[in-house]
């Protein structure tokens, strides 16, 4: 069995890593999983949250703000609406997708107020987590 | 004949119009080249994007609870058209090209009895359109104060969008840019964002079954919207790219052409310089022979 599997976090503007894994920890929409290598496909969605990398090399976490994961045979990838590295990421960007999900709960009707409601609170967990 | 100050004036004032050309030529190139790289780095994205949603439009797609951005409103009657151009001229055809092709399709809906609405990115789209389409005009994106072209512009104009077909505003969403082919040839392009289509990519692995996290139904209407921003923003990258192709090319022309110019008004002045001198010397000639 593979001891790493390849690991690509992409947003729409560029490639934010590509590499070997070990583990990599994913904030799924139904609750977090951790993915290690010959995991069986699954596609999900991501709730805003932290990915955790496990590589040779050390830890990464990237801070990402929705989007989904797509986990095949040859690895993990990760589409991120938003994605920062952790150390370098500031609570000002992540602040305009908190508001815009703010609005977005008020103005949802009641089949989706449940689900806009948690992103509110996914966003505002996060957000206390990096302090 | 035109005299000498004003030849010399004139070859003056090329000169410096060559000075201005060649130097827009070369900012054009550097912004190509970042447009390029911008465009090279979201292709990752764009492509498993659509392949994901390509692959799951066809599995759900047939079924009753298609979502509506997928299925249509089952109307075909008002036609939204998202006209983007450049916020700048001098860039050869790049927005008549787009403009054109736009108000083609606008006059084949209207003669077909459809309703048009229009929304601009971009100034010059607006400036050459306002006219005719004025009235259908339903809102305009200005880009003029961006430097640089981010998700969160596309993200924007496809929120406005989605939020117009929600309340029923059209049936049917297009978008108009330029594709980057490259630096001599930009392709005006049209294409259908709502009712959403997927292109599958080639290669596409559809053989791998996966398990859905939440269901085929929540995923697919997670990402739908953001399917339609991806597109939208991948517009835009192509046709930022294509507006400092387009003007590097019209830039390098005029700059050869102010060349031409000058070349020609050079012999001109050289020629006109030496009849002068000519006549100077047979009038000294024929004077002396008076004597």
């Amino acid at each position: 069995m593979a001891d790493t599997m390849q690991f690509d976090l992409v947003s729409p503007e560029r490639s934010l890593a590509s590499l070997q894994a070990a583990q990599v920890l994913i904030p799924g929409a139904e609750g977090d999983m951790t993915v290690l290598p010959n995991h069986a496909p699954v596609l999900t969605t991501l709730r805003p949250g932290v990915v955790k990398v496990s590589a040779p090399e050390g830890e990464l976490d990237y801070v990402v703000t929705g989007g989904f994961a797509e986990i095949s045979s040859e690895g993990v990838s990760v589409l991120a609406e938003q994605a920062h590295l952790g150390s370098e990421v500031k609570k000002e960007d992540l602040e305009g997708v908190l508001t815009f999900a703010r609005e977005q709960a008020e103005k949802a009707g009641d089949a989706d107020k449940s689900s806009a409601e948690k992103l509110v609170a996914d966003m505002v967990q996060l957000l206390e987590d990096m302090e | 004949m035109p005299n000498l100050k004003d030849l010399k004036n004139r070859i003056d004032s090329v000169k410096n119009t060559r000075k201005i050309t060649k130097a827009m030529q070369m900012v054009a190139a550097a912004k190509l080249r970042r447009a390029q790289e911008a465009a090279e780095q979201g292709r990752p994205y764009t492509a498993r994007m659509n392949a994901v949603l390509g692959g799951l439009a066809s599995s759900v797609g047939g079924s009753e609870s298609a979502p509506k951005l997928l299925a249509g409103s089952g109307a075909d009657n008002v036609h939204l058209l998202v006209v983007m151009t450049g916020e700048r001229g001098l860039c050869g055809g790049f927005n008549s090209s787009i403009v054109r092709m736009a108000r083609a399709k606008a006059e084949e809906l209207t003669a077909d009895g459809k309703t048009v609405k229009m929304i601009t990115v971009g100034k010059k789209g607006r400036d050459q359109l306002k006219r005719e389409y004025g009235d259908r005009m339903i809102n305009h994106v200005d880009l003029t104060e961006v430097k640089r072209v981010g998700y969160a512009n596309a993200h924007d104009i496809a929120r406005d969008v989605l939020a117009r077909f929600s309340e029923d505003e059209f049936d049917v969403a297009t978008i108009f840019y330029n594709v980057f082919e490259n630096v001599a040839s930009q392709i005006p392009t049209m294409q259908q964002i709502i009712p959403a289509t997927f292109e599958a990519s080639e290669g596409a692995d559809n053989s791998t079954l996966y398990d859905y996290e939440p269901g085929e139904d929540a995923i697919l209407k997670d990402l739908l919207p953001r399917g339609v921003a991806t597109q939208i923003f991948s517009a835009l990258l192509e046709n930022g790219a294509s507006e400092q192709g387009a003007r590097m090319s019209a830039m390098d022309n005029a700059t050869r052409n102010a060349g031409d110019m000058i070349d020609a008004l050079t012999i001109e002045y050289n020629r006109s310089r030496q009849a002068i001198i000519t006549n100077e010397l047979i009038e000294i000639i024929s004077g002396a022979e008076a004597l």
